[in-house]
């Protein structure tokens, strides 16, 4: 860079720049902050309300109650389910579609490439979507949630392309020794490819955890509602009786806001733990499709 | 002569074995694609193919093959319906107040960070703005819910302390709009500006110290470099935003719906979903999505074609 005096305008434009990007920070970080020291606070100061901030003495009283609720913790291992299960199964699906696809003599590459795309800019709507599901009896079934959106046509076409950097130098190398297709996929091309798989897995993960709307399309029973579709009953109709009726039996005195906040953070907390590793990939991994194939 | 003829046939042989080892290497690759391809069949083109009932009165009983068509019955009955410009003019406007107000931010955004020359100041903003991304539309509403609430939330506590009364911002028409709108900024904004710090990554620096050299002061630089350096991602951006124009977001909207402000904030999505699904027109709903992905589909290639004209690449 160029050593040059400041003007006193480019001093200005800086601290303008810098005090405007703070105060957007801070109107994403303080809902944070006010939901989880609400969770955590004792009830005397949560009744005197305002912007809390800081909770004075620690109350996991609200993280008791929800964690006591059978319901709650049904609903927080339906969605750990669908979420383990429903990237594997994503992982799986894309990888051994793109692999193939990213070699030139497979026959009629083009010709699937060309219906893959078409479905990313038509597709057969809502209606005709569920009567399919419904039709092969996934109604009300985990599988609901996980097979219909097995495949993002966009990641596919993504991690095609990234197979397609791979050296075909190293897989001639591995054919040589011996191994087959499913050899070469397996034992060369996927740790070669541990930062797109960590990307994906991240983002598909992350996708599974928040999903809400395939829920409520596909399932009916509440026993296998995942957790979104729970906190929504909780906080946005909010129905929690069922909740303080179990704080009652706990003898604990516990707020209903204070219970949908602690909630909240429940459904949030898995997120923020892999944020961090997410962080590290995505910038990458967000990038991968720019790289020409 | 002998000799040769055996080493032709030993040649040959090899080939063969060498032609035969590569079948089967590719008849696996043709056994991976199967899972997939049944996915796009079963999932994406019987779908498509289930359009068809837009043109039938469907009945679940008697199947597709079996329901009696009506042609475009249902689209002559979505055209005279009231309701169905009332739908029209929400959606359109919602997409309307994203465009004038949400696509901006993230741009503007990532043109201040651009001027952020210490990069741990840089990487904390991104840290904090990047990970309400990643955050259910569940959670954002709820936390909506607890600051806007009218019975303990955190604003109308605040406002009552001051000596003010209650605001109902979610159950009143006028505020709808404005809260989806400013929703999706604080979901989206800051994710949305890595796709133009990443163009903005590949500007060379030497363009800024001719600039600098010649005597151009920040906003020169801005407007001269930075800005045409992001101009080609802002078009793209816009082109996908048009083909996209009908689709509002089922999640967030429905979320915030509730009865008192369903006339502006009812959509295609959320009336193809509670008449459809719940209230079992199939064949009228189908309809709409119909309609819907239609104009997706010509607003998209209108907009792909316009870019193209004014000399720009376009997305396809």
């Amino acid at each position: 860079m160029l050593h040059y005096k400041p003007s006193i305008g480019s001093r200005a434009f800086d601290i303008g720049n810098v005090c405007i990007l703070l105060l957007f920070s801070l109107i994403t970080l303080i809902p944070f902050l006010y939901v989880t020291a609400t969770s955590l606070a004792p009830m005397k100061q949560v009744l005197q309300g305002g912007l809390i901030l800081w909770p004075e003495t620690i109350d996991w009283g609200a993280y008791h109650t929800i964690f006591s609720n059978t319901h709650f913790v049904n609903s927080l291992w339906v969605s750990i389910f669908i979420t383990v299960t429903g990237t594997f199964v994503n992982l799986l699906f894309t990888t051994l579609m793109a692999y193939p696809l990213s070699k030139k003599r497979l026959k009629g590459r083009g010709v699937i490439l060309f219906l893959v795309v078409v479905t990313m800019l038509f597709n057969g709507g809502l209606i005709p979507t569920y009567l399919v599901v419904k039709n092969i009896h996934l109604l009300n079934t985990v599988w609901s949630v996980i097979l219909p959106g097995a495949i993002s046509a966009f990641n596919l076409i993504i991690m095609r392309n990234f197979f397609m950097s791979i050296p075909e130098e190293l897989e001639d190398a591995a054919r040589i020794d011996g191994c087959r297709n499913f050899g070469v996929l397996f034992r060369i091309v996927l740790p070669l490819s541990m930062p797109a798989l960590a990307t994906f897995t991240l983002f598909y993960a992350v996708g599974h955890w928040n999903n809400y709307f395939s829920a409520v399309m596909y399932i009916n029973k509440s026993d296998l509602w995942p957790i979104q579709v729970l906190l929504r009953q909780m906080i946005i109709e909010g129905s929690v009786e069922q909740f303080q009726n179990a704080a009652l039996e706990a003898s604990a005195q516990v707020l209903p806001k204070s219970i949908k906040m602690a909630a909240t953070i429940v459904a949030t907390v898995p997120i923020l733990i892999i944020y961090p590793f997410l962080q590290k990939h995505f910038a990458k991994g967000v990038l991968l499709g720019s790289v020409k194939g | 002569m002998d000799s040769t003829t055996e080493q032709h046939i030993k040649l040959s042989n090899a080939i063969s074995k060498k032609k035969r080892f590569h079948m089967i290497n590719d008849w696996e690759l043709y056994v991976m694609l199967v899972p997939g391809i049944l996915f796009f069949i079963i999932f994406k083109y019987i779908p498509m193919w289930g359009i068809v009932i837009a043109f039938q009165n469907y009945s679940p009983y008697k199947g597709i093959t079996g329901s009696e068509w009506v042609g475009f019955q249902h689209f002559v009955t979505l055209f005279h319906y009231n309701g169905f410009w009332l739908l029209l003019r929400n959606t359109m406007l919602i997409s309307f107040y994203n465009l004038i107000f949400f696509f901006p931010v993230p741009i503007v955004l990532s043109l201040l960070l651009n001027e952020i020359r210490a990069t741990a100041f840089k990487k904390f903003i991104q840290t904090v703005i990047y990970l309400p991304h990643f955050l259910s539309w569940v959670v954002v509403v709820g936390i909506t819910y607890m600051l806007l609430g009218t019975q303990g939330g955190l604003i109308n506590e605040l406002i009552k302390a001051g000596g003010g009364t209650e605001i109902a911002f979610l159950t009143t028409q006028e505020w709808f709009r404005g809260l989806i709108v400013s929703q999706s900024i604080w979901k989206e904004a800051g994710w949305g500006t890595i796709i133009f710090l990443a163009a903005l990554a590949g500007v060379d620096p030497q363009l800024y110290e001719a600039a600098i050299v010649d005597g151009a002061g920040r906003w020169r630089q801005l407007w001269h470099i930075t800005l045409p350096a992001i101009r080609s991602t802002i078009l793209i951006l816009l082109i996908l935003r048009m083909g996209s124009v009908l689709d509002t977001g089922f999640e967030h909207i429905y979320l915030m719906l509730n009865s008192t402000v369903n006339d502006v904030g009812d959509v295609f999505e959320t009336y193809v979903y509670r008449e459809g699904l719940i209230g079992g027109k199939f064949s009228y709903t189908t309809a709409i999505g119909l309609f819907k992905s239609f104009v997706g589909l010509i607003l998209i290639m209108g907009a792909n074609w316009l870019t193209k004209k004014f000399g720009e690449e376009g997305v396809y």
